[in-house]
């Protein structure tokens, strides 16, 4: 089905444009109306079909369930529901203090955290229309791992010491946790229409421009600089490579979604895939602005450990995929 | 009159939703007392998990989002 957006980038180069079809300006044009169009025609119908199913899905549903359920199916739940929930990176704050306050271990509520910018539709969707399947589900499972392995660890070090006082409180109270109650709230097809294409609108905004010069950029790589540069510098001889990677990958937080098409022209190019899923991961999960809020409900001692913690883990990841080469 | 509160850490959307629900009442004319709680503890007493949230007289009424208009003149029913 997607064959469509390579004829399409056909039609468009070589016959409207008259490009002769081996040169590298005509390679780069291909691969930009390409993937502009593949992208931006899947994310507006996927966030869409994604939008309607997780309508009724919210913050203060999983708040309900995940109180008092055992520790590590916590973990489990956790971080599916972190990857699934929707809410406004400005509720991160809100969201993690209604946690505490009900009483949800602190690793879960850490597992949910780092799922959820990690796993979200937008990165999700242009990983699969770009990198395949294969990719797409190898990246879905390292993220929960990633989750669910930071929220044990926080935990086993008992993190909640170093959370701000008011928050380190509730876990020393020896009452029980108040008991939530939920009320389902029961949607509509027009109801969920009308918050799909909200949240589509709202998405596709914001985002639409730094997926074209995310793929111009990758266009231009694709074009202009030669395999075997790659092959030299950021190969997987070069074990500081992914170290490397990922420690970059931090200031790119600003916009994920321009990262994707880059690191399709890199993969193609024969960077190893290690490399690129631990550049990938790190740039979506280590954002300096959340840190920056989460300052305000924990102390930087727990933050520099979790940002530590991602960092060796995404090396050792990258290392590996790269040795076992995919 | 209605003690409305509006919920959030200082975000866009939640100066939107403060805006709106200030416009909306000055439209139908009903007077209300509005206050923009930021305060994290505040917050979290409130029982809100997600921002921006509203309460009407103490009862928590919407959260997650902006309302549009039509929830927006619910709150003053």
């Amino acid at each position: 089905m997607l064959d469509w957006f390579t004829y399409f980038a056909d039609w468009v180069t070589y016959s409207l444009f008259k490009l002769s079809a081996d040169s590298k300006f005509a390679d780069a044009v291909h691969f930009f109306i390409e993937d502009t169009a593949k992208i931006l025609v899947l994310l507006i119908v996927l966030i869409y079909l994604i939008a309607v199913v997780r309508a009724t899905l919210n913050p203060e549903k999983v708040r309900y369930y995940l109180q008092g359920k055992n520790r590590f199916l916590g973990y489990i739940l956790g971080s599916i529901f972190g990857s699934v929930t929707p809410f406004c990176s400005c509720s991160s704050i809100p969201l993690f203090m209604g946690f505490v306050s009900a009483r949800i271990p602190l690793g879960v509520t850490i597992a949910f955290l780092l799922t959820s910018p990690l796993i979200n539709e937008v990165v999700v969707v242009m990983l699969g229309s770009l990198l395949g399947l294969k990719f797409t589900l190898l990246y879905i499972s390292i993220g929960l791992a990633l989750g669910i392995t930071a929220g044990f660890l926080v935990d086993l070090i008992k993190g909640e010491r170093w959370l701000a006082p008011f928050l380190a409180e509730q876990y020393k109270r020896d009452d029980a946790a108040p008991v939530l109650e939920y009320q389902d709230k029961v949607m509509t097809l027009a109801e969920r229409h009308q918050f799909a294409k909200k949240e589509m609108l709202t998405i596709f905004i914001r985002i639409w421009k730094w997926v074209v010069l995310g793929v111009a950029i990758g266009a231009v790589i694709h074009g202009a600089v030669p395999a075997a540069w790659f092959g030299e510098h950021l190969g997987d001889r070069q074990w500081w490579s992914v170290p490397v990677a990922t420690l970059l990958a931090i200031p790119m937080y600003v916009n994920a979604t321009a990262i994707v098409p880059i690191l399709e022209s890199l993969l193609l190019k024969g960077v190893p895939l290690g490399t690129t899923l631990a550049f990938c991961m790190s740039a979506v999960a280590v954002s300096l602005p959340e840190f920056m809020m989460l300052k305000q409900v924990m102390s930087s001692r727990l933050l520099i450990l979790i940002a530590a913690y991602l960092l060796v883990a995404l090396s050792l990841l990258g290392w590996l995929f790269n040795a076992v080469n995919f | 009159m209605k003690n409305i509160n509006v919920y959030g850490s200082g975000c866009k959307n939640c100066t939107n939703t403060a805006e709106l629900i200030e416009k909306t009442a000055k439209q139908l004319q009903i007077e209300i007392k509005l206050s923009k709680v930021s305060d994290l503890q505040a917050i979290m007493e409130a029982g809100v998990v997600s921002t921006p949230a509203v309460t009407v007289d103490g009862k928590l009424v919407h959260a997650g989002s902006v309302p549009d208009v039509q929830t927006v003149k619910e709150f003053f029913s």
